[in-house]
């Protein structure tokens, strides 16, 4: 649910990064905030374990300019990927705007790509959205390592609908920026059809 | 899009006042008013030195896992928390489901007061929301959405 303030002329938007455990999410996070100019961004809160696994969420505000007149903001989340957290996760899609699905492309993690993928779904209806509806953009993250799925193969089983997808590597920070900048764009196209 | 907040103008000074007044009669450090969704609304008082994005996003998270442990064990919501420091305290409360309230008090005040203040600018916040959903639902007030074009867009992108 984005928040229009007509009194500070701010857009805000929520967007949230999602897919299974160790896939990269936080990855995004983490290389999206030591690479934006640190009057565009606020601090990066992550909520993890001792072990560097998240346990509620990762959080980062980020500035991304002017659109006639209004300062656009975006708060990006990830959610806990381990499938235990499912609560956690619910919560998380509250109000969401847009969602990136970071799927693992390597071949031992088809599976919970998929499961995480219905998970999504699931979750998103329960609140009352409907995936299809939603700005989303699908990551494939690790498309460098050795034992990656062919892209064509991670296409027909997680994009039916061919959403717009993109090959990354989280830790490089290839395709970090482009899957922002998609999910950005299509939540503010929305939000300027439903005005 | 689904129930989209949105702020004008008069509201926010309302909503400002309200938890200017807060400030002063709860003898507070800080006021804090967030949307559920953890944006930030309005604050007073000794706010210079806090990190107000970041208070306002693990607040609504805190808020969003009470609610869930709420309906795990039927309940509606849990209106209120309260975390106690040892130099400040928490005060948590929701209004109309939508909106948080935040004070944050040292020995200067007490949790007697706190709530006894809370209730009042409860009430009074709850009098702007309903006038702010009668506005946001009158569709005209949208149109400088509606008049962003697909360059715009590209342009915010075009760096």
């Amino acid at each position: 649910m984005s928040f229009i303030n007509y009194s500070s002329r701010e857009i805000n938007c929520k967007i949230v990064y999602y897919g299974p455990g160790l896939c990269g999410k936080t990855t995004n996070l983490q290389y999206i905030y030591n690479k934006t100019n640190p009057d565009a961004k606020g601090k990066m809160i992550s909520l993890a374990t001792e072990t560097e696994r998240t346990l509620f969420f990762d959080f980062l505000p980020l500035s991304l300019g002017e659109i006639r007149g209004f300062k656009t903001r975006f708060h990006l989340y990830t959610v806990p990927g381990q499938v235990f957290y499912d609560a956690s996760r619910k919560l998380i899609l509250k109000g969401v705007d847009g969602v990136v699905f970071v799927a693992d492309s390597q071949i031992e993690r088809f599976e919970a790509n998929i499961e995480s993928l219905e998970n999504l779904k699931d979750n998103l209806k329960e609140q009352g959205y409907d995936l299809a509806k939603l700005p989303f953009v699908i990551q494939y993250n690790k498309t460098d390592l050795p034992n990656a799925s062919p892209r064509e193969e991670l296409e027909e089983e997680l994009n039916p609908n061919g959403v717009i997808s993109f090959d990354a590597c989280a830790v490089t920070g290839e395709g970090v920026f482009d899957t922002l900048k998609a999910v950005a764009k299509l939540v503010l196209t929305e939000l300027k059809k439903g005005g | 899009m689904q129930n989209q907040m949105v702020m004008f103008e008069e509201e926010q000074r309302q909503i400002d006042a309200i938890c200017e007044g807060l400030h002063r009669d709860a003898n507070a450090q800080a006021i804090l008013c967030i949307d559920k969704n953890g944006q930030s609304i309005a604050s007073a008082g000794e706010v210079a030195s806090l990190d107000i994005t970041s208070l306002s996003s693990l607040t609504a998270g805190n808020v969003a896992a009470t609610g869930g442990i709420a309906s795990l064990l039927a309940e509606k919501e849990f209106a209120g928390q309260f975390h106690e420091g040892e130099k400040t305290n928490v005060h948590i409360s929701i209004v109309s489901s939508r909106i948080i309230l935040v004070v944050l008090f040292d020995e200067r005040s007490s949790l007697g007061l706190v709530r006894l203040r809370v209730k009042r600018a409860t009430a009074a916040l709850n009098k702007v929301l309903e006038s702010l959903l009668a506005k946001a639902d009158d569709s005209s007030t949208s149109a400088v959405l509606a008049e962003i074009t697909d360059d715009d867009i590209d342009n915010l992108f075009n760096d």
